[in-house]
This record gives C-alpha cells, sequence and structure tokens, in this order.
C-alpha cells in the first residue's frame, strides 16, 4: 500500500531534472502524472532511490500549432489532451481514444507523456499515435533528438527514451478533415482494453484516399495494420470494401493470451473491431 | 522530510512528511479528514476521491507532496453552516447510499461531474461516475440522486464549489 522511502526531487527546468538523472542514473525514476508509476511503487514492484517529479515544469504542458503540426507537452493530462480544440481538430483518433482511458480521476491526473513513456501494451495512447504518425521529441544532456513513433515503441514497457532522457513533446502532423474512430473493447466498464483498434481516415468523394490504422494489445507493442491500410487505399467507402480490408488485421500480430482471452480470441477481435473502427471513421 | 503547505477545506495546513506519504494517508493521519476513505489497493475504487485545484483526483493514487501549494476540497468540508451541499441532500432524498462506504468519493466526483456538465443525460453521468465502484445500491439511486441535484440543486452552488475547490 505505501511505497519504500525515497528521496524526492520537483525541478522547475528540464535541464534541472536531466541534471538530477544524470546524477543518480537507475536509481532515480520520472514522476509524470503518477497514475502508472504510484501503482507500481505502492506494489513495491519498483523501489527508486530518488523520484523526480516533473510537475512543476510548465513548459512541457499544453497544445500548441506549429503550421503543418500540432505539438503536445509531455505533462499535458489527459483530460486537456481530452478537451483541447487542436487536438479535436487535427488529431481527431487521439481526441476519441483519451475520452476511453481509465475514468475522469485518472484522466486528470495522468499525462499523454506519461502514458506513452509507459508503453503498456494495452495502453490506449500509442495505437492513436502510431496511426497519426506522431514524433517523439526526447531530451538528454547532450541535446534533443526526435524519434519516428514506428522507432519509439520498442518492446513491452520498453521504448526509445535511454534512461538518462526526457520525452519532452509529441509532435502530431495534422491529419485535418480525416475522420477517426477508437473502437475499444472491454468486458467491464473502466477496464483497459482486450483488444482496441485506432483508425483514422482520408475520404476523396466516395472513395477512401488514405487510412490509418493502429491496433491495441495485439502485441508486445502497439501495431500499424499496414496490410489493411494498403487494402484499404482507393477503395470505395462501402461496407463490402470495409469487410474484404479489415480481413487483413491479424497480419504481423502476435497477440497475448491472459484471463481477458487467449491469442485466437483477440485475432477474431481484432478483424471485427477494425471493421467497425473504420466504418465508423467513414461516417458508414 | 519535504516540507508542504497548502489548504484542506480552507484552512491552510503545513507539515514535514516524507515524501513517500499517500495524500489520503496525509489528510486522514495528519489533518484527521477521515471522512476520506480508502477502499481498494489498486485506485480502481473512487472511494478517496478528493478534489486537488478543482479538479476530482483519487488521493491514494497522488503523492502528498505533489499537492503541495494547491487546494484540496474534501467531503468534509461541503457542508456550510450546518446545511448540506445541495449533492449530499440529492443522495440523503433519493437514498443514494446503503452502507455509505462509497458515499464520500460518490459525491465528489458528482460535484466534479455537475461542475463540468450541469444538465447531464442519465448516460453521462453513468459514465462520470466511472471510477467510482459501489458494491451496495446496484448504482441506480446514485445515478438519480446526481439527477436529482442537476435538477433540484441550485446549480450555482454545485458550480462554484466545482470552481473554487
Ligand atoms: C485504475 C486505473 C485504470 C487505468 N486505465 C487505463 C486505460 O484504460 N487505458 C490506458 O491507456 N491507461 C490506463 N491507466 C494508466 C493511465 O493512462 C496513466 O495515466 C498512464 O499510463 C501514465 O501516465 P502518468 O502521467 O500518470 O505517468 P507516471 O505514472 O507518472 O509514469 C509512468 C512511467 O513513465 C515514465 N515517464 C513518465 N513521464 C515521462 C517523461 N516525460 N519522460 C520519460 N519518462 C517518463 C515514468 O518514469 C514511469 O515509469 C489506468 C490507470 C489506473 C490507475
Ligand atoms: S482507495 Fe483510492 S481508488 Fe480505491
Ligand atoms: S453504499 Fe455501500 S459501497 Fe456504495
Amino acid at each position: 500500500m505505501i511505497p519504500v522511502q525515497f528521496d524526492y526531487l520537483a525541478p522547475t527546468s528540464v535541464e534541472e531534472a536531466l541534471a538530477a538523472l544524470v546524477e543518480h542514473g537507475d536509481e532515480a525514476k520520472i514522476l509524470a502524472g503518477g497514475q502508472s508509476l504510484l501503482p507500481v511503487l505502492r506494489l513495491r514492484l519498483n523501489a527508486p532511490e530518488l523520484v523526480i517529479d516533473l510537475g512543476k515544469i510548465d513548459s512541457l504542458r499544453g497544445v500548441r500549432d506549429e503550421g503543418d503540426a500540432i505539438v503536445i507537452g509531455a505533462m499535458t493530462p489527459h483530460a486537456q489532451v481530452q478537451t483541447d480544440p487542436l487536438v479535436a481538430e487535427h488529431a481527431a483518433v487521439l481526441h476519441e481514444a483519451v475520452q476511453h482511458l481509465a475514468d475522469v480521476q485518472i484522466r486528470h491526473r495522468g499525462t499523454l507523456g506519461g502514458a506513452l513513456a509507459h508503453a503498456d501494451p494495452a495502453g490506449d495512447m500509442g495505437a492513436p499515435a502510431l496511426a497519426l504518425d506522431a514524433q517523439f521529441v526526447i531530451a538528454g544532456s547532450s541535446g534533443t533528438r526526435t524519434v519516428d513513433a514506428q522507432d519509439f515503441f520498442v518492446d513491452l514497457f520498453e521504448t526509445a527514451i535511454g534512461e538518462d532522457e526526457i520525452l519532452t513533446e509529441i509532435r502530431i502532423p495534422k491529419h485535418t478533415g480525416w475522420g477517426a474512430h477508437y473502437e475499444k473493447f472491454v468486458r467491464v466498464a473502466h477496464q483497459w482494453p482486450i483488444v482496441a483498434v485506432a483508425a483514422t481516415v482520408r475520404l476523396d468523394g466516395d472513395t477512401i484516399a488514405e487510412a490509418r490504422i493502429g491496433l491495441t494489445n495485439m502485441g508486445s507493442t502497439p501495431l500499424r495494420a499496414r496490410a489493411v491500410e494498403d487494402a484499404l487505399a482507393g477503395q470505395p467507402a462501402t461496407e463490402d470494401a470495409v469487410r474484404a480490408a479489415a480481413a487483413h488485421a491479424t497480419e504481423g500480430t502476435n497477440p497475448p493470451s491472459d484471463l481477458n482471452g487467449d491469442a485466437d480470441y483477440r485475432s477474431h477481435l481484432a478483424g471485427v473491431l477494425t471493421r467497425r473502427a473504420v466504418l465508423a471513421a467513414i461516417g458508414r | 522530510m519535504t516540507r508542504i503547505s497548502l489548504t484542506v477545506d480552507g484552512e491552510k495546513v503545513s507539515d514535514d512528511i516524507e515524501a513517500r506519504m499517500l495524500l489520503v494517508q496525509y489528510l486522514r493521519e495528519k489533518v484527521g479528514k477521515t471522512g476520506t476513505v480508502i477502499g481498494c489497493d489498486t485506485s480502481n475504487c473512487g472511494a478517496c476521491t478528493v478534489h486537488l485545484n478543482g479538479q476530482s483526483v483519487k488521493s491514494c493514487n497522488v503523492l502528498a507532496v505533489q499537492a503541495d501549494g494547491g487546494e484540496v476540497a474534501t467531503i468534509e468540508g461541503l457542508a456550510t453552516n450546518g446545511e448540506l451541499h445541495p449533492v449530499q441532500t440529492a443522495f440523503r432524498e433519493c437514498h443514494g447510499l446503503q452502507c455509505g462506504f462509497c458515499t464520500p468519493g460518490m459525491i465528489m466526483q458528482s460535484i466534479d461531474l455537475l461542475a463540468n456538465n450541469p444538465h447531464p443525460t442519465e448516460e453521462e453521468v453513468r459514465v462520470g461516475l466511472e471510477g467510482n465502484l459501489c458494491r451496495c445500491t446496484g448504482y441506480h439511486n446514485i445515478v438519480r440522486a446526481v439527477m436529482y441535484a442537476a435538477e433540484h440543486g441550485s446549480s450555482d452552488s454545485v458550480q462554484s464549489e466545482g470552481a473554487s475547490a
């Protein structure tokens, strides 16, 4: 219930936070909204000597317009992502997905950067980030680098963020006017997805010009369903075409088996949910 | 030890605490606000819900040091001069509780919900209370209570509580 003792630091700048990380190495842990880290510490699955709280670094919070992209600070709470008009207009599938993450109280505290850095394969933010070709801005003591979404998620709970680095921003190329839907399958309210599908689609009249599909919990990382995307491109926006394309949803996946469902069940879900998500995204 | 200063139900408090102390522990053990209860070990139940800087949070999943400089509102600060908050009244009128263990969190989350959406539909109430579990009532009367509060409670006092808490 109660974490082991640790020292606590609440720096007011990224530089200060990085200096502390470099000094303490793997004895230190970054604290964002705490909605995943505090349960881990309370269950004593981890016992860092130092917790570095990013909560007082104001520059890491907020959404801004950068012309061809929107930029979301890593410490922007889920609740703010949910109501931000730039996100709704230019990254609609993220706007859709975040509404289904956890519950109101957790969305008030938890952050977009924290959810992505945590990299739980059942987490709801990875698939929309992949579908939107997000870029991850990562700061280290020797400077800042940018990592593409497909290189960011490495494995279960593992990302491209190094031990002495901090995720500072998520850059999302504008997908203005794209239809979007996040289809999340759960057994009970307020659950992690058994499988979920993030779909965002650009229509040209009655034709699907392009589609981007992200899968949640169909492998050790969020995945892109590229075979579905290829099968959708240039097709008429009809139920038959979408049904045929969705049959490719499991290509390249490696779904887990657990108490919520075995791998076969998840594979079945992926096809059904992909069809539903794409149809909803194109308003059919 | 880390020194924190914050406001709890309108009163300034200041203490030296261990960084690992959870906000719910701080409220119960240091400030004596035992109206805020602990119902689970996994941050699922919502019984510990309080408002931090005007937003509902699960106080078992926030460190007390993270509340430094902030304003906390608990169930104990709702009634003014012996008069119940409209949402408290609504829970009593609609019999929105049985054992009452979930009630402090339910009421704090309901106030947050109504502050953001003063006239919710039944569906919106159910979704808005998703993070609060009740083992007794089957939720029907809780949902009725929130609808009742939206209809009868002076929405002014509901809103100002949400905004200033
Ligand atoms: C009851 C409950 C239900 C939930 N349900 C869902 C759900 O349905 N779907 C879902 O997606 N999530 C769910 N979550 C998790 C929630 O989304 C968390 O908010 C999120 O996973 C972590 O975000 P955080 O800001 O709280 O990060 P923290 O918990 O503070 O940090 C998480 C991890 O990321 C690291 N980290 C955080 N920020 C950075 C950074 N900027 N740079 C480098 N490392 C960083 C931390 O060191 C830590 O290891 C749930 C949580 C709870 C408690
Ligand atoms: S005690 Fe906080 S959510 Fe259960
Ligand atoms: S009234 Fe008993 S848990 Fe809700």
